[in-house]
């Protein structure tokens, strides 16, 4: 079977996250729900989504900064628990995620007799997200492309046309997935690229997830 | 001299690439940086290489130091000792001195780039003089997270006329209508510091230095500085002592805006006595290779600071393979993933223990030192450094 070259190319595009700092923090549970509830969503999405942009190469314990900071900083692994479960691929828009990260904190605090603070730890400091894009200049036709040029490119491609591309660009299959469907004719791929769960593990994990999938159908091709 | 390219085979792949194509959107503007000393601490340094890789790879870049006089140093450095929250008395005398300073300075100085960035407090008061549209950033690389409330408040004056500031930890954030970024710094891996060095070279610099490798070396590099806590260091390594024969290197360096690091030096060989097992080296501020070769010749890294700003001399012994403890202070806990690229500690005790845990078992050492070498590979290399510079001038572009 002759591979499928598609009408538009791939066009891979990373990014670089310039972290600022709001200058706010919290040193219990309940400053940290408070301060949740007003802060801007780039700051809701650095502490949850982007966190996976901080952690190309080794997935963290927990998977966002506000159930790291409870379980590590507070010593309140309960609450990290609850937090470090939420996925945040399951909701609609940040603000929905932001209001179940709310009530997820107020129902935890409404079962408590004293609000668990930082002792010895560090406080939780709120920061927010700057994108900046950063188009690689590099481009697939084929899969045997993409596959290549995704092997070799900086990791943070694999968080743009993913994480970035679900959250903020509301592509909810994720650009390599959308592609590989629309371009290649390649449904049954574009669907198991799709299911990759992006959640609880690194870039670099979920490139090498890909690829082997890539490599799978490349080998069906093959030998069809 | 590295160029970018050098730097290929040692960054994440793709790294190389990508910073090329950052850089593009930033193409054609000029960035100026500014501090008081081109000799001696981390932050010349680090400004040496980024200097040199900004235009390597196609910005326009420019290094400029101020000048001062030895009054004006002893004020700085007061003022470093009070931002970092020690007990320090200045007079008016002191902030006119410093004013004065600063102002000499921006007669003598050309600002005329796109991004001035004036690094910590010494020229912060140039501000006063931006006459220029560019952009300025005040880059501040220590501790400020507790600062004295009476000098904060005299240099927050100038801080709030900038675009911008970054800093190298959130804890530092302060309350500031301006926008405040973070960057932590990082090492350069092709540096005379970081580079890999030949056994001949090794052997040689050890020999210069006169010290033994027949015992297990316990090495903690650092200016002599109350922050850095050699004293506790001591101390540590003598609880150890009772268990391991073990030798405690304390290798320092000044830097020419420090006037104190004499009076600390005394302290410790006070301290020192005549244990022949404590060896006290006072570097030159260029001395690169010795303390690359001090590095790769210890068993075991401390970082026992007090107050630290960043504290990359664990990142520089991770980059080589070794085992650090280190406090909790500045930077040390971003470095240090504990148990899993190394450890902090809260004590004197503390470091004491965790010194005699590693010695005892040396597969969690060799654990720890290759998570920790590619902890460094991914977060604080020079390239890393120079991607959130060009984000940061990409940014501030975008702003105008």
């Amino acid at each position: 079977m002759v591979p499928k070259i598609a009408e538009h190319p791939f066009l891979f595009t990373g990014c670089w996250e310039l972290r600022e700092m709001l200058g706010r923090s919290a040193r219990d549970e309940q400053q940290l729900l408070d301060v949740i509830e007003e802060i801007p969503l780039d700051s809701l999405s650095y502490h949850t989504h982007s966190f996976f942009l901080r952690h190309k190469y080794i997935a963290g314990p927990y998977p966002n900064d506000f159930a790291t900071w409870a379980a590590i900083q507070v010593r309140d692994r309960v609450l990290g628990e609850k937090l470090g479960i939420l996925d945040p691929y399951d909701f609609e828009n940040l603000e929905v995620l932001r209001t179940e990260i709310v009530n997820i904190i107020d129902e935890h605090l409404s079962q408590l007799q004293i609000i668990p603070r930082v002792i010895y730890g560090e406080p939780f400091h709120f920061m927010q997200s700057r994108i900046i894009e950063v188009p690689t200049g590099l481009e697939a036709q084929t899969l045997t492309e993409f596959r290549k040029i995704l092997a070799s490119v900086d990791a943070s491609v694999v968080y743009y046309h993913n994480f970035e591309a679900i959250l903020r660009l509301g592509r909810r299959k994720g650009d390599f997935a959308l592609w590989i469907e629309e371009q290649l004719d390649l449904p049954d791929l574009a669907q198991k690229i799709s299911r990759v769960d992006f959640y609880m593990t690194s870039l670099e994990s979920i490139r090498h997830r890909i690829i082997k999938l890539c490599d799978k159908s490349l080998g069906k091709e093959t030998h069809e | 001299m590295s160029h970018l390219e050098d730097y290929r085979e040692v960054v994440p792949k793709g790294t190389i690439d990508f910073l090329k194509r950052l850089a593009e959107q930033v193409k054609g503007r000029k960035i100026l940086h500014i501090n008081s000393t081109k000799l001696g601490g981390g932050v010349a340094e680090m400004l040496r290489s980024d200097v040199l890789l900004l235009q390597d790879i196609g910005i326009e870049a420019e290094w400029q130091i101020i000048s001062g006089t030895e009054e004006f140093f002893n004020v700085t450095k007061s003022f470093h000792n009070a931002l970092q929250g020690q007990d320090q008395h200045l007079s008016q005398q002191m902030f006119e001195a410093y004013l004065e300073v600063n102002r000499e300075n921006a007669r003598r100085l050309s600002f005329d780039a796109h991004y001035v960035v004036i690094h910590d407090p010494q020229p912060a008061a140039l501000i006063e003089s931006r006459l220029t549209q560019g952009k300025w950033v005040w880059r501040c690389h220590i501790d400020i997270s507790r600062p004295q409330w009476k000098v904060w408040s005299f240099l927050k004056q100038f801080v709030v006329n900038y675009d911008a500031t970054v800093f190298s930890l959130p804890r530092f954030a302060q309350r500031l209508p301006i926008p405040q970024f973070l960057i932590y710094p990082s090492i350069d891996p092709l540096s005379d510091k970081n580079r890999d060095l030949s056994t001949q070279e090794y052997a040689q610099i050890l020999s210069r230095l006169n010290v033994p490798t027949d015992k297990p070396m316990l090495l903690q590099v650092s200016r002599f500085d109350r922050f850095k806590d050699p004293l506790g260091v001591i101390q540590s390594y003598r609880l150890v002592k009772k268990h391991h024969d073990v030798q405690l290197v304390l290798a320092g360096g000044g830097a020419t805006d420090d006037p104190e690091g004499e009076t600390v030096l005394s302290e410790i060989r006070e301290a020192a006595r005549d244990d022949p097992d404590i060896h006290i080296l006072l570097l030159p501020p260029d001395a690169n290779l010795e303390i690359n070769a001090l590095q790769r010749a210890a068993t075991i890294v401390l970082q026992k600071s007090l107050r630290e700003g960043f504290g990359l001399t664990v990142a520089e012994a991770m980059w080589k393979g070794k085992p650090v403890i280190g406090s909790s202070a500045g930077g040390i806990p971003v470095q240090l993933v504990y148990g899993v690229t190394g450890f902090t500690v809260n004590s004197v005790e503390g470091a004491a223990f965790r010194i005699h845990h590693l010695l005892d078992n040396p597969e969690v050492m060799t654990k720890i030192e290759e998570d920790g070498k590619e902890y460094v590979r991914q977060n604080f290399l020079i390239t890393r450094n120079l991607g959130d510079w060009l984000a940061l001038m990409n940014y501030l572009g975008r702003t105008s």
